[in-house]
């Protein structure tokens, strides 16, 4: 029985029909929902019953079923929407996270940036706000600076305030590091970026699943996740906006839905959010992601919170005790998220995760799409642990009981 | 044996542990850089080749048990041999690697050991990253007007 604040997780894990299968003849203990999470009953029921019952293309057909996919689908918007209380209108979906970053990129920066002018986002940043950005620098001459990440794992926060001036035209932050933990200030940040005049995009594809957000609260412009990460189906990912600055944007990309006329010489775009929906959106996707939402808000983000909280206390005190084991990020549990990165004395991580998964665990090892931070942390790779709400502490004792025998099957560290 | 030891066996572990063929040449012939995107191994390979043959190798890196295991037998492997077998021998630990070609022990010494990675599709890529890296020497060699 695992009690940990918040959550009975005995009665949650029924929920989740793959958590009671076998790999490797043990039982899974999932600990990589960083990547991505597992779903709910009530997800693949959703998409399911959409496709059994209300299969049809939306905002088109003017007869019944039309319109109840339509309804399914606008239903899946309102709960996201409220789930991070942002308004209906300027909850957008996309692909994923990348592609709601790389909207605010093309259709905010190749048109709003000029040379000279900085975009500032951090050295703990995933590729997906790393990458978009040096795609629109090339092009409009803008410059991307970064702000440096402490021994501890945090943002320096001094620092920042040096970086941050008249120059700056956007800042592009990532709520919780899918590497590190780290969960960052980041309506401190959203605050003093607005005093210089600058937009702010925060990218939340680790904090949406995993603690209340609330975009309002925020105060940023822009708010990125995935649907994957929150319980949700891959192929769709939501972009939250500032209704004044989405509304001066252009359009991201062309196409049917995201028009309100065509003419041989051009066109007007349809309202928000439509306007940045081109073509037949990911409609089932849009449905699962609603029932994912419902789910967590039933569970409470709170709950949530509270007990990631406390399981990655429960992992770090664990990892301690493993020979040679170094932990990156913050320890105080109270300032980072159940994601835990380390690293085994003489063992690469590809070596540490291969061996563990013979027990059936399932953790990651790798650069974790944060190149520019695995360079900070002097390290290739790290192996890393990520806890989701369906976590119990005997898994991470499964974890520790794996890595010891990664020194029984592959020897001594070595020099 | 499980298929898991066969991943740990002792030539392997050994070739990691002691690695051969590290370091940097004094007059290479050609140099390469090969990572591998998905999990940032990384290799610097120096080749110095006289008159066809490869008669020097260094590499360096970082990254897992197979990968470095691997780049050190190839440095065995590929030593005094011409830069037409050395493709040839890359060739064959490739298709031995994707399970299409039966290891040829007396051509591919103590990398005969890794014909068990086959069966982990996700290590074939660390498996081969030096011999890519060989490779992309030779071709880059050749291109630029040698042998």
């Amino acid at each position: 029985m695992s009690t940990a604040a918040g959550i009975d997780t005995t009665a949650l894990r029924a929920d989740f029909p793959i958590l009671g299968r076998e790999v490797n003849g043990r039982p899974l203990v999932y600990l990589d929902s960083a990547a991505t999470s597992q779903k709910p009953l009530a997800v693949l029921d959703a998409m399911d019953a959409y496709y059994r019952e209300t299969n049809a293309n939306v905002h088109r057909g003017v007869y019944e079923l039309a319109a109840e996919a339509t309804e399914r689908f606008e239903a899946g918007r309102r709960a996201v929407a409220r789930m991070v209380n942002a308004p209906y209108e300027t909850t957008i979906f996309t692909k994923n996270a990348s592609e709601a970053i790389n909207l605010v990129a093309w259709a905010w920066g190749v048109r709003t940036l000029k040379p000279g002018d900085e975009v500032l986002i951090t050295e703990m940043e995933h590729h997906s706000n790393i990458v978009p950005w040096h795609l629109v620098a090339e092009i409009t001459g803008a410059t991307v600076r970064f702000v440096p990440v402490t021994p501890g794992g945090e943002l320096d926060m001094g620092a920042f305030e040096e970086l941050l001036g008249p120059r700056t035209r956007m800042v592009a932050v990532v709520h919780m590091s899918n590497v590190l933990g780290t969960i960052n200030p980041v309506a401190d940040i959203a605050r003093a970026a607005h005093a210089q005049g600058a937009l702010v995009l925060v990218d939340g594809s680790q904090s949406v699943p995993h603690m209340p957000v609330d975009f309002a609260a925020l105060g940023c412009d822009f708010l990125a996740f995935t649907g994957h990460k929150m319980c949700g189906p891959t192929g769709i990912g939501v972009l939250v906006g500032n209704a004044d600055v989405l509304e001066r944007m252009e359009p991201f990309l062309g196409g049917g839905e995201m028009i309100r006329d065509v003419t041989i010489e051009g066109a007007t775009w349809n309202d928000l959010p439509w306007k940045f929906e081109a073509g037949t959106p990911p409609i089932a996707e849009a449905v699962g992601l609603g029932a994912a939402a419902d789910y967590l808000m039933g569970v409470g983000m709170a709950n949530v919170r509270a007990h990631e909280r406390d399981l990655a206390a429960f992992i770090i005190a664990a990892l301690d005790e493993v020979e040679g084991v170094t932990l990156f990020g913050p320890r105080d549990p109270d300032l980072r998220g159940g994601a835990v990165s380390f690293a085994m004395e003489g063992y690469h991580p590809h070596d540490i995760a291969q061996v563990v998964d013979r027990e059936g665990v399932c953790i990651r090892a790798g650069h974790h799409c944060a190149k520019p931070l695995m360079r900070v942390l002097g390290v290739g790779a790290t192996a890393r642990a990520s806890a989701y709400l369906y976590n119990r502490e005997e898994e991470i004792d499964v974890l520790v009981q794996a890595l010891g025998s990664v020194r029984t099957l592959m020897g001594g560290p070595g020099s | 044996m499980s298929a898991l030891d066969d991943l740990f066996q002792q030539i392997i572990l050994d070739h990691y542990r002691s690695q051969r063929g590290v370091g940097r040449l004094e007059e290479p012939s050609v140099a390469v850089d090969q990572n591998n995107p998905l999990c940032g191994d990384e290799i610097h390979l120096e080749l110095a080749i006289e008159d066809g043959r490869i008669v020097g190798l260094g590499h360096t890196g970082q990254g897992c048990s197979i990968s470095q295991s691997s780049a050190s037998m190839m440095s065995e492997v590929l030593r005094d041999v011409s830069v037409e077998e050395a493709l040839a021998l890359v060739e064959h630990f490739r298709q031995v690697m994707h399970g299409s070609e039966e290891a040829d022990e007396d051509r591919l010494g103590d990398a005969i050991a890794l014909e068990g990675v086959a069966r982990y599709p996700v290590r074939v890529k660390c498996a081969l990253l030096g011999w890519m890296a060989a490779k992309d020497a030779i071709q880059t060699y050749q291109a630029n007007g040698g042998g």
